[in-house]
């Protein structure tokens, strides 16, 4: 069956509910009418008028004024609707941080965050770190020591050691190895990342 | 910001776009019309599927299509007798739990997701067996020869042995799990032309299997594949769901994106499979060894069979003129397993260099000694001289750095409060090979070089050890060189995989650089310029924008004359708790012994890898089956444990560092799979040391210290 084949689609309990609805007549739109639409394939309209929710948030100093369904995550939000794709989605269930960015200033798992819940928000991803061709501290320090193999945990490793070092748990290999523990590399760059954290601490600057 | 901005020669060439967040993966490219798949899978282990409700999913906002075995969307070699038993969406037989049985496409992720909850499956369920070791003494269940027996000289000369001993070592189902999640995206465009992004180990091979699945020619598939998150062995083919992800393309006309959940990471792209190991080993009572036997059961699916080499290293890596090994596989109802890491030679090396450790303890001998007593000159198996090998020197290096001589020989010697100290050691030794493969050289007149091949690279630093290779041979500077690869367009290359790429991409990248320069040469002589003038002066003289040369390279008869091998020493330091059994790994010393070091900071890198992923296989990594269901019950990183941070102390690598004279012209062997074949065991040797307890099963947990 080609989904040009398809019959239109009749029934489903959505659509039943918005025969139903009240929501609807309050919107000025006969159930008749929301049918309709449903039938010529206006789920995008439907989802507008009745399941997405506003969002106004910042990212990386850029102010985003959208709608979003509410069960859209953080990480999702900015990886398939603003392309910021250097977060990365590792397990989705906030166990490798490999998606983690700064909400005002702290160190979250973004997928473990709804866009919706991020209202007011300034968010700073990878993508904002560097000051324009200049990288960030961080960042060089993450190349001169080789904190990476196949670099797709290093957005997130540099987003938590930039955090780690902000939060002053950056005192000790040790330290450092702890509060940097939940960030995971299969490709077993640890040592590396430590390395790279104890020469930014080391060198003072504030980051 | 680019590679130019590099700060020194040995940085990877890729850093800054994977410290920026520019580097592009497989699920990260923007296509126009772009939909999500998402995979539904089957709630039993084995049977059939009696009916599929596709109706709710189909009838959910911004789905556009469902499909599964019941519309079969067009897949040629699937049509046809033959082929692969589990044809996906060609058959209603259910081999495994977890099997994907439908996609259900949307035009967002989260509709997929939803409406793929929504496809129900009812199902004729079938006996199943799920366990390994049940299926090994079930004398009715499948034993197949996986590898053919080898025998030297008296078959179990290890029983007659003045002092002997014969132990049996357990392996559970390990998951590859690299950071990235597994996935594809492809773009069946009309006139049967195809565009895939993907994560493959291998380009060329993706184009192959697909091109061999739709039947179209190899040519209509482009295949894209720059960055890769990790792979380990498991994007080392293309796996059922990326055929399901090409056919829902071509069935819906319109790109496909395909990104796997975290648990679906364990039940459809392989692990490495669980294996029961043998060894019987005999010695005389002055440590000469005279006697190995190495039996091994490996597990494997049902309806595809896989082997690995897990018996390879007991055949030639000790001097002893009575060898015999044996490996069988045995089906059980799962997934089909892939190489992991190391492949079947790091499961075969936690037994061996276990049983080398026990032996020499038996013997009242330092197991360091009991090794070195027992090197061979020559590979016995072969009958010929090693190309190179430095393993004495390499337990020279190790033993000085980690304080071999701070260790007993006693067990349980070396207490501190509640913590127990260990030193403990292994080899590991892997097949250094050279393939074949093609790289295009572009020479510039403004003094650049582009160098192109289809090769990959999953994290170990491709283009910055070819880059390497042509620096030095070239003069021209790292910035001015480009190394393009992950593109099936380019000159053919082989599949990351085996510890290869450097030996064999990087003796074509020799090959091109080489011919560049006589070309260069010979420009410069026929327009009257000087044999050793700047070849941006010899194309500007001539008028040249630039030069391309394209070299097939590969290696000769050295292979016939010698036996070559990568090897590495583990030195590991491990400290004891005696109340909790918690097993920290404190200290740890790698020798490389592969040829010369190409790119140092990479290669370090690789090893430091090794030793983790070690960590890993010695103490925390097991999937584990609820085998009343069939089904994974730790298919995650909060119950599946990698090592993390805090697992992992200072690595201290070193490498010998001396060219093998016969493998390549840049005299380097590959380094990949012997950073962590044999870790496990110095671990285990360490424990041993540290408690006097001999841990036979991986991993090796605080249960098992306690009991």
């Amino acid at each position: 069956m080609k989904s040009s084949d398809q019959k239109p689609n009749q029934g489903d309990s959505r659509r039943d509910f918005l025969k139903k609805s009240s929501v609807i007549t309050a919107i000025a739109l006969t159930p008749g009418v929301a049918v309709k639409a449903a039938e010529s394939n206006a789920d995008e309209r439907f989802a507008e008028l009745f399941e997405k929710i506003p969002l106004k948030l910042t990212v990386n100093n850029k102010a985003y004024q959208t709608t979003v369904e509410p069960r859209v995550t953080l990480l999702d939000y900015l990886r398939e609707e603003l392309h910021l794709t250097g977060t990365k989605k590792g397990c989705d269930h906030g166990q490798c941080g490999a998606c983690t960015v700064h909400v005002d200033g702290q160190r979250i798992n973004s997928c473990l965050s709804l866009a919706v819940m991020n209202e007011g928000k300034k968010i700073t991803t990878i993508e904002g770190l560097a000051d324009g061709n200049t990288l960030h501290p961080m960042q060089a320090s993450f190349v001169k020591h080789d904190g990476f193999q196949c670099g797709y945990c290093t957005p997130g490793q540099i987003m938590s050691a930039v955090a780690c070092v902000r939060e002053g748990h950056a005192n000790s290999r040790d330290e450092i190895s702890e509060y940097m523990s939940g960030n995971i590399c299969r490709c077993g760059a640890y040592p590396n990342i430590v390395d790279a954290i104890i020469e930014v601490k080391e060198g003072g600057q504030t980051i | 910001m680019e590679k130019r901005m590099l700060k020194d020669d040995n940085d990877r060439v890729d850093g800054i776009l994977k410290v920026t967040g520019q580097a592009k993966y497989f699920a990260e490219y923007e296509l126009p019309g772009l939909t999500y798949g998402v995979l539904v899978t089957s709630t039993i282990t084995k049977g059939r599927i009696t009916a599929l409700n596709t109706k709710d999913a189909e009838k959910a906002p911004g789905v556009i299509a469902v499909i599964s075995h019941l519309n079969k969307p067009s897949a040629t070699a699937y049509e046809q007798e033959g082929g692969p038993q589990m044809k996906i969406f060609y058959t209603d037989r259910i081999f495994y739990n977890g099997q994907p049985i439908a996609i259900v496409v949307a035009n967002t992720f989260e509709r997929a997701t939803y409406a793929a909850s929504l496809v129900k499956a009812t199902y004729a369920k079938e006996e199943f067996n799920t366990d390994f070791e049940k299926a090994l003494k079930d004398p009715k269940a499948k034993k197949l020869q996986g590898q053919a027996d080898y025998k030297r000289g008296e078959e179990n000369a290890y029983k007659n042995a003045e002092v002997k001993l014969e132990e049996r070592y357990f392996l559970p189902i390990e998951t590859h799990n690299p950071m990235e999640l597994h996935g594809i995206i492809a773009d069946w465009r009309p006139n049967n032309q195809l565009t895939v992004y993907a994560k493959t180990q291998g380009v060329k091979a993706t184009q192959g299997t697909i091109a061999n699945v739709f039947k179209i020619p190899m040519e209509n598939i482009q295949v894209n594949s720059e960055f890769v998150g990790g792979g380990f062995g498991m994007a080392l083919r293309t796996w059922p769901l990326e055929i399901a992800t090409v056919m829902a393309s071509k069935h819906i006309g319109k790109p496909v994106k395909v990104v796997i959940t975290r648990m679906k990471m364990f039940t459809m792209v392989g692990n490495r499979p669980a294996a029961i190991q043998t060894i019987g080993l005999g010695a005389n009572k002055d440590g000469k060894l005279t006697g190995i036997t190495h039996r091994a059961y490996g597990e494997t699916s049902t309806y595809e069979n896989f082997t690995e080499g897990v018996v390879n290293m007991a055949k030639f890596m000790y001097q002893c003129d009575n060898v015999n090994t044996s490996y069988a596989i045995v089906p059980v109802d799962l997934g089909v397993p892939i190489w992991m890491r190391g492949p079947g030679e790091a499961t075969g090396a936690f037994a061996l260099e276990s049983a080398i450790d026990e032996m020499a303890h038996a013997l009242g001998m330092d197991p360091l000694d009991f090794r070195i007593k027992n090197d061979p000159e020559t590979d016995q198996q072969k009958n010929k001289p090693f190309s190179s090998k430095n393993i004495k020197e390499a337990y020279k290096i190790g033993a000085e750095k980690i304080g071999w001589n701070n260790r007993k020989n006693e067990p349980g010697s070396l207490v501190e409060g509640p913590w127990q100290t260990g030193y403990g050691v292994s080899v590991g030794v892997f097949n250094a090979n050279r393939g074949k493969a093609s790289v295009k050289g572009t020479l510039k007149a403004d003094g650049s070089l582009l160098l192109q091949s289809a090769t990959s690279d999953i994290g170990p630093g491709t283009g910055t050890g070819m880059t390497l290779i042509a620096n030095r041979l070239m003069k021209i500077p790292v910035n001015k060189i480009t190394f393009e690869l992950g593109d099936s367009s380019l000159p053919p290359a082989p599949s990351q995989g085996g510890s290869a790429t450097l030996s064999t991409v990087g003796s074509a990248v020799n090959d091109v650089c080489v011919a560049l320069k006589s070309a260069i040469a010979e420009l410069a002589a026929n327009s009257n310029m000087d044999a050793t003038a700047n070849f941006v002066d010899v194309l500007k003289k001539n008028n040249l924008p630039q030069i391309e040369i394209t070299k097939e390279s590969q290696g000769g008869k050295e292979k016939d004359n010698y036996s070559m091998y990568s090897f590495s020493i583990h030195f590991v330091q491990v400290k004891v708790h005696s109340l909790t059994g918690v097993v920290k790994v404190s200290k740890i010393v790698s020798v490389g012994d592969s040829g010369t070091i190409v790119s140092p900071k990479t290669a370090r890198s690789q090893m430091l890898g090794g030793a983790v992923g070690g960590i890993g296989m010695a103490l925390t990594e097991e999937s584990i089956i609820d085998h009343r269901y069939g089904r994974y019950i730790n298919n995650n990183f909060a119950d599946y444990h990698v090592p993390v941070n805090a697992d992992v102390p200072e690595i201290d690598v070193n490498f010998i560092n001396k060219p093998d004279p016969y493998i390549n012209p840049m005299g380097a062997k590959g380094m990949g799979e012997i950073a962590l074949i044999g870790f496990s065991a110095a671990v285990a040797n360490a424990v041993f040391n540290a408690t006097g307890k001999r841990i036979r099963t991986l991993p090796i947990t605080p249960d098992k210290i306690l009991a």
